[in-house]
């Protein structure tokens, strides 16, 4: 039972790195909108 | 109007900052947590180190619930006062409701191995978890294949309405009926049944991801806000008479008159 550190490190890594694609899937929604928005101010 | 526009900004810096001081708020509650989880809390004599992965998948699960709940507010407050506002609330939600969701099923499982000898197991707990993730993405998909994105929202905030029953289902399923999964060791009638270092350290990670949860919110309703202006831009920019078209019509006229 003791010699679980895989499954214990298998959990807390898939919560981080979920975590942090999640983060980064949001930042590249904000860096897309800018984007759209300065093309639409470029139109202008 | 230039007095106006510089309030805004001043108002929006301010909130930015707000933000993201709750963002280093969080990230130095969940390092303490983490710290807690490895060092502090002590290891389970029964469970051994898998014990510890319950300090990831209790929050994660009350985050899935939490997340419903913010659905359901939105939906109703939506099918209430037909305000996009009210489904941009619903939808951020839902995003994060299937991440938390899919890491409940992952940490569960993890957990589930070790100490069950299983991934998997049709428990009334795990399966009504599952319910509860294919209600998430059936949401996503009633949205996507909506014809419009007005009709997508009131389908959408109705199967939010009607699934937020599976959350009480999910909470009282281990009473209701016999399961493998444990009972409620924080919330129960005789109070919390775990050592001091492990309730602790539990409501240091459960306030952490709950800041997590609120941090990731904002800005994802931040970015439907964003997203809804320019498509409202769009559609304001496709509607409005080209000009071209008004030349057109000026000659068209002009030449009638003449």
């Amino acid at each position: 039972m003791d010699n679980n550190l895989g499954y214990l490190f298998a959990a807390f890594g898939i919560t981080w790195l979920a975590i942090a694609v999640y983060l980064l899937y949001l930042g590249q929604q904000v860096r897309a909108l800018r984007d759209e928005v300065e093309s639409l101010d470029d139109e202008r | 109007m230039s007095e106006s526009r510089a309030g805004q900004t001043a108002r929006a810096r301010k909130s930015d900052l707000k933000v993201q001081a709750l963002g280093a708020v969080t990230v130095a509650v969940l390092t303490i947590g983490i710290f807690m989880a490895f060092v502090y809390a002590p290891m389970d004599s029964v469970q051994g180190q898998a014990q510890r992965i319950f300090y990831v998948h209790v929050p994660m699960a009350w985050l899935s619930y939490l997340a419903f709940g913010v659905i359901f507010v939105g939906s109703v407050g939506y099918l209430w006062k037909r305000n996009m506002r009210w489904d941009r609330l619903a939808r951020s939600g839902a995003e994060l409701g299937f991440l938390f969701t899919t890491l409940v099923l992952i940490t569960g499982s993890l957990w589930g191995r070790p100490i069950w000898n299983t991934f998997w197991t049709w428990d009334a707990r795990l399966t009504t978890t599952l319910i509860l993730w294919f209600i998430y993405l059936g949401y996503f998909m009633i949205r996507s294949y909506a014809a419009d994105a007005e009709r997508g929202a009131r389908y959408a905030a109705v199967l939010g309405i009607i699934g937020a029953v599976d959350v009480p289902i999910i909470h009282l399923s281990v009473q209701w009926w016999r399961t493998l999964h444990p009972q409620p060791v924080v919330l129960n009638t005789g109070g919390p049944n775990l050592p001091n270092e492990m309730l602790w350290t539990l409501l240091v990670c459960f306030t952490g991801f709950t800041l997590l949860f609120v941090y990731l919110l904002i800005q994802k309703i931040r970015i439907e806000v964003v997203r809804d202006r320019l498509a409202d831009r769009e559609m304001d920019a496709l509607l409005a008479p080209q000009p071209a078209a008004l030349a057109r019509a000026g000659e068209v006229s002009g030449g009638s008159e003449a």
